[in-house]
């Protein structure tokens, strides 16, 4: 990832782009830089999202400010980049009574790609996202995680030199998720096709961006580095029993180890959003002594430790002052940001957005 | 060949080698798994992706591409609509007379129902599932545009009764010269049958598919096609009966113009050499024909319009 994110390249482009509905701004004056590589675009439902992709896909013209994708003007040359862009909606979006070679092998040359070359990328595309025997049966079939895969896969099979992912692990269990979140990392790292993944959990796209761009309301909130932040603030987790002697050995830990002059927290969210155990502490790493004072403190104590494991610091904390906190759909309410288009969003949560069919 | 590397097939292996990333399409230094292979072949764009989607839409229609069992129906209509002629022509032939006893324009009237049912069945085929199961938006993410896709799927469905209706008059026309029957007089009929068929088929792909786009509950669809196909023709067969009974002649010419199928048949007379199927044959002459043929463009070029502007709404 090195070695792409320093080249002076931009796949995503906007400039004070705003989208206006009657009653809605969607977008706010979006100002973005988007090297290649895996981001992330985390927002509250309602956030502008979808409004952006619709626009990056030159679907839907902005109300001011211009974008590009991949140095193509989305005003005026929507066909163009829709040729070389991937697309995977948040929503469901495969007929039942097909297979998904056929499926696919149709996107494909819907795409653009000749029928031989559309039967063969559609092989190797299934093969990638981990589709083998049952791609020839229909998809009604087919679990949550593999209709999953055949999004992507249809996404993937024009080999786009960028893919938009829409909340690509939605209603997926624990297990298809970090499978998911494994297979979008690869999209970059060994297919080199760079990705803008959406998502309204932060926790999920710290494992799998190289950058994350937060906006809310419309407006970007914050674009930084993932590395960045979880890096210069790593921290252990600790988990200890209780003992005779302690019946709440975490807070003893606690003190013994705040006597000791360390940072000790106790975490609100887990990585996925999930509300965290208060029996695990995050200690900030100081530096290598600092491995040295937990343990001897929970030796001195006679606890048993259950865990204690290098934890990098999560984007919801880095956060935290924001509103995406991970595991709402609406944001809860925060003086820094104005309350009225929130208000709007929650009346109508996907104005102009993808699959409002009726 | 179109690919870019063709060594390796591991998917789960290591990042073996280092290649470069395809000129332009990412930067030069990306370590690519050796399992993936960029495509750089050629892109053929819209007016292919159109002809794709026209395609894949006209061999749905048939069922073909889609599983057995939706291959049953359609198939089953296409014989329905070819046996009689089958049956037509070998009567002629048997009793050797100088005329079909049939009119070419007159054999897609006859069997109006099969077409009918036809209709309603492919038409939210084709399109109530691309919204039932929001595939619409997918297209929209491809090279084609709102109007691409319309076009396509109406092409398509023309394409697809046509098939239906022209393949009976076909079988007749062969059948009457098999038969020894004026090749003269069956060429000019043989021929004013097939423009009545593509104009039939253009009017009610146009209805169907509009109505079909309507929901995105493909029974519905079905119904409400049949519903508009019958209730209207049963209605303007009515009230043609009672202008019969009551012998005000005039106006039956004017009330075919409010079925489809009345219509086509009005055209026909007027312009093709049919026989009316209005009672007692009160079918239009040119001069209301050519009201007809206006009524008739107006449908045709108004399905589109409303096509292209419910495909507006549903877009990505």
């Amino acid at each position: 990832m090195g070695g792409t994110t320093v080249e002076d390249v931009t796949v995503i482009a906007t400039e004070g782009l705003s989208k206006r509905f009657p009653r809605v701004t969607a977008l706010d004056r979006l100002s973005l830089d988007i090297a290649p590589g895996v981001t992330g675009l985390v927002g509250a439902n309602g956030a502008g999202k979808s409004t952006l992709i619709k626009i990056l896909l030159g679907l839907s013209p902005a109300s001011e400010g211009k974008a590009a994708v991949l140095g193509l003007d989305v005003a005026t040359e929507g066909g163009a980049i829709r040729e070389r862009v991937g697309y995977m909606p948040e929503h469901d979006c495969l007929p039942p009574d097909v297979s998904a070679t056929e499926f696919v092998v149709h996107m494909a040359r819907m795409s653009g790609l000749p029928p031989s070359a559309a039967r063969e990328r559609t092989a190797d595309t299934l093969r990638h996202v981990g589709l083998y025997e049952e791609r020839y049966r229909p998809i009604g079939g087919y679990s949550t995680g593999m209709k999953q895969r055949v999004k992507l896969a249809q996404a993937l099979v024009h080999d786009p030199q960028l893919v938009l992912l829409d909340e690509p692990t939605n209603g997926l269990d624990p297990v298809g998720r970090d499978e998911m979140l494994g297979l979008i990392r690869r999209v970059h790292t060994d297919f080199g096709i760079s990705v803008l993944v959406t998502s309204h959990l932060l926790g999920e796209l710290e494992r799998t961006c190289d950058h994350v761009v937060v906006i809310d309301g419309g407006a970007l909130l914050r674009s930084s580095s993932t590395d960045d932040f979880t890096q210069a603030t790593a921290s252990i987790a600790v988990e200890v029993t209780d003992s005779d002697a302690y019946a709440d050995g975490t807070a003893a830990l606690r003190e013994t180890l705040e006597k000791a002059g360390l940072a000790v927290a106790t975490a609100e969210r887990e990585a996925d959003g999930s509300p965290a155990s208060g029996r695990v502490l995050f200690v900030e790493v100081t530096g290598d002594p600092t491995y040295d004072t937990v343990r001897d403190a929970v030796a001195g104590l006679g606890l048993g430790l259950v865990r204690m494991e290098q934890r990098r610091h999560r984007i919801a904390e880095v956060f935290r002052n924001d509103p995406g906190q991970p595991n709402e759909a609406a944001p809860p309410p925060d003086p820094t940001s104005q309350p009225q288009p929130q208000v709007q969003h929650q009346h109508q949560p996907q104005e102009g957005g993808s699959g409002d069919v009726v | 060949m179109s690919f870019k590397t063709r060594t390796g097939t591991s998917h789960t292996g290591q990042p073996a080698s280092v290649q470069q990333a395809p000129p332009g399409a990412a930067p030069a230094d990306v370590i690519h798994n050796i399992g993936y292979r960029h495509y750089d072949g050629p892109r053929l764009g819209r007016a292919y992706a159109r002809r794709s989607l026209f395609s894949q839409s006209l061999r749905g229609a048939y069922g073909l591409g889609r599983s057995a069992k939706s291959k049953v129906l359609p198939m089953l209509l296409l014989a329905v609509m070819c046996l009689p002629a089958g049956i037509l022509v070998a009567v002629a032939v048997a009793t050797d007379t100088d005329e079909l006893p049939v009119e070419y324009t007159r054999y897609a009237i006859i069997l109006q129902a099969v077409i009918g049912l036809f209709v309603a069945s492919q038409a939210p085929q084709s399109v109530s599932r691309d919204l039932r199961f929001k595939t619409v938006p997918l297209y929209f993410s491809r090279p084609i545009e709102t109007a691409d896709y319309v076009a396509a799927k109406f092409a398509a469905m023309a394409s697809a009764v046509f098939m239906l209706t022209a393949v009976p008059v076909a079988i007749l026309y062969v059948g009457a010269l098999l038969g020894k029957l004026d090749f003269v007089d069956q060429t000019k009929g043989f021929a004013q049958g097939m423009v009545s068929v593509a104009l039939l088929s253009l009017l009610f792909s146009g209805i169907g598919l509009v109505i079909a786009a309507l929901t995105p509950r493909r029974g519905f669809g079905v119904a409400a096609v049949i519903a508009v196909l019958t209730i209207s023709y049963g209605a303007v067969s009515t009230m043609q009966a009672i202008a019969d009974e009551q012998a005000s002649t005039g106006s039956i010419e004017w009330l075919g113009l409010f079925s489809p199928i009345t219509l086509i048949d009005g055209i026909g007379s007027a312009f093709l050499g049919a026989t009316s199927a209005a009672p007692g044959q009160y079918g239009p002459d040119a001069s209301t024909g050519i009201v007809y043929l206006l009524v008739l463009a107006a449908l045709v070029a108004g399905s589109y319009a409303l096509l292209i502007r419910r495909y507006r709404k549903v877009g990505l």
